[in-house]
């Protein structure tokens, strides 16, 4: 397994709830899944745990079979693609070669090598035109794609990618998608939490729905992905639209 | 893969800007040693070193041997030490706390290093004991800082910020209350002297006795300003990235401390200059600390050797290098920020 959660609990304030309670998790080589939840249910939180900037009250977390908490070799394995990054005025080229830092001998700088590897990661995304514009200076899209392209550049076995496609227009949604898909193919694993269920679809994904700080279920987004379960889940009633009588999209009902 | 540079900002990035930038410092340092009441020709400063390194006599006097060589080098370096050292520290800080107006003295080492200075006048010490008295306040104070933010922020750099600011508070009260109990006539006009900033005193000895700190503390930035510039991802990235955010962090801050503490202990306090120049090294090199901290680095030996050249001859007495650089560096730093506006931050 590339990524297996045993028991993971986590509270913020001691004496309140847990925010995540018994979580289990484990996804192999080539895998996606996708994490759904209503705001506030802990996604975030959950990936925040798995890459080790919070402290568990108890459970594990096993990347390739290694509970490695040093940055250095965590980096070499993980990936994180945050929500939002911090407003800064490196250009995209330099916010990318940032993902070669793991890969780097101690004290040394990233080389012709390392810029040629974040620049093929920047064409992978579609923005290797915008290589030389400061990152403030991008749109939001534009900072996503980057911030995938960063953590392309990174090489690792997982990719943990919080909402990767919120605030994307169509077309730079279905770049991400078929980036996830094109690292699945290639024997890479995705977590990605995502308030689009459709997405699942599209990507033929395994999904778990998060809910009250525990998994409500997971399998295959097919077998999830029910009105029943969305309604449950995101507290509103959900319509499934089908497309050759596949559902495609869902629809809260206003 | 060939990249457009779309960047609107004016950018110097190769090795090739540093170069002559570092050509150009020297040349400036050269030109400062004519400087002064005793003015000399460029030509009789250049024979006393080429006498100084081949051994062979110069057609100089002794006494310019002595202006240039135990008078005016001593000041010249430590004019440029005191403004490396301090823009290193200040574009440190900026990008370590991700705060464009962190300066050196954020964490408080100026007003511990101030009250140690004031401390040891108010008990008659040495030269030497002042100096080393500043040092231990700088880094004393500093560790203050570092000590309550970890008992109260388990590694917030907000709260590791006020704790700075409060230890500031703090000592800067205590150096009032030395300058309040301090002899009217005798010890208070030398402590308020002290704490203007000024190089005049600075000799050849002093400079030996900051070098080990500033030169060690400048070697870890440099080796380390690829990491830092990575902490600009922010502390969650960053560890991501395979940077250990935290003992990085402590590294950097005892480097920085030591080199700001050494400087300031033969120096006293300069202020302007770590905020100041690294914007103005921001403005023409980028933002990318891996490019910045050299560039800043040279820019600030060089603004504060022309400041001590305009405080030593501007006037028929000395003007304070602290005043100088606050009332210069006002007008500067309005003009860097309108040039840059908010292409940076």
């Amino acid at each position: 397994m590339v990524l297996r959660v045993e028991g993971l609990v986590y509270r913020r304030v001691p004496g309140q709830p847990p925010v995540l309670d018994g979580i289990d998790l484990a996804l192999g080589a080539g895998e996606i899944l996708c994490l759904l939840g209503p705001n506030g249910t802990g996604k975030t939180t959950l990936l925040r745990c798995l890459i080790g900037a919070l402290h568990l009250e108890c459970g594990s977390v096993r990347i390739a079979g290694q509970t490695q908490r040093a940055p250095r070799a965590l980096a070499r394995k993980l990936a994180y693609v945050p929500q939002s990054a911090s407003d800064s005025a490196l250009t995209l080229l330099d916010t990318v070669l940032m993902g070669r830092t793991p890969h780097l001998p101690p004290l040394s700088h990233p080389g012709k090598h390392d810029e040629h590897l974040a620049l093929t990661a920047l064409e992978r995304v579609g923005i290797a035109h915008l290589a030389g514009r400061p990152f403030n200076q991008v749109s939001g899209g534009e900072r996503q794609l980057t911030l995938i392209a960063r953590a392309l550049a990174q090489a690792p076995r997982l990719f943990l990618m919080d909402e990767p496609t919120a605030g994307l227009d169509l077309g730079n949604q279905a770049r991400v998608l078929r980036t996830i898909r094109d690292l699945a193919a290639d024997g890479m694993t995705v977590l990605v939490t995502t308030h689009q269920p459709e997405h699942a679809l599209l990507l033929g994904a395994r999904v778990a729905a998060l809910m009250g700080g525990r998994i409500a279920a997971s399998g295959l987004a097919v077998d999830i992905l029910q009105p029943e379960m969305l309604a449950m889940l995101y507290g509103t009633p959900v319509d499934v639209i089908s497309h050759q009588g596949v559902p495609a999209a869902y629809m809260p009902r206003l | 893969m060939r990249v457009k540079k779309s960047v609107p900002i004016s950018r110097c990035r190769g090795p090739g800007f540093l170069v002559l930038l570092s050509i150009a410092v020297i040349a400036a340092g050269v030109a400062s040693m004519r400087l002064g009441h005793y003015q000399l020709p460029s030509a009789a400063v250049l024979d006393v070193f080429r006498s100084a390194i081949t051994g062979i006599p110069s057609g100089q006097s002794q006494a310019v041997h002595n202006v240039v060589l135990a008078v005016r080098l001593p000041r010249v370096l430590s004019a440029m030490l005191v403004g490396a050292c301090l823009a290193g520290a200040g574009v440190c800080y900026q990008t370590l706390f991700r705060n464009a107006l962190a300066a050196p003295a954020i964490l408080g080492v100026s007003a511990g290093a101030g009250f140690g200075a004031a401390l040891a006048m108010l008990l008659h010490g040495s030269a030497m004991a002042v100096q080393g008295s500043a040092f231990v306040g700088g880094i004393v104070a500093v560790g203050s800082a570092m000590f309550i933010a970890g008992r109260l922020g388990r590694g917030s750099v907000l709260v590791l910020v006020l704790s700075g600011m409060v230890v500031s508070a703090l000592f800067q009260a205590l150096t009032s209350a030395l300058k309040y109990v301090a002899d009217p006539v005798d010890t208070m006009p030398t402590i308020v002297f002290w704490l203007l900033g000024g190089l005049g005193r600075v000799s050849s000895h002093d400079l030996a006795w900051a070098a080990p700190f500033t030169l060690t503390g400048m070697a870890v930035l440099f080796l380390l300003r690829w990491p830092t510039q990575v902490l600009e991802a922010g502390d969650d990235e960053a560890r991501t990235l395979g940077v250990p955010v935290g003992n990085l962090r402590l590294v950097l801050i005892v480097a920085a401390t030591l080199m700001t503490a050494a400087v300031t202990s033969i120096s006293g306090i300069v202020g302007w200059v770590g905020l100041l120049v690294p914007h103005l090294a921001r403005l023409i090199v980028g933002p990318a600390y891996a490019v910045l901290l050299p560039a800043s680095v040279l820019l600030g030996a060089g603004y504060l050797l022309l400041v001590d050249d305009f405080c030593r001859s501007a006037f028929s007495s000395e003007l304070p290098l602290g005043i100088a650089t606050a009332i210069l560096g006002a007008p500067v730093f309005v003009a860097v920020l309108a040039k840059g506006k908010r292409q940076w931050f």
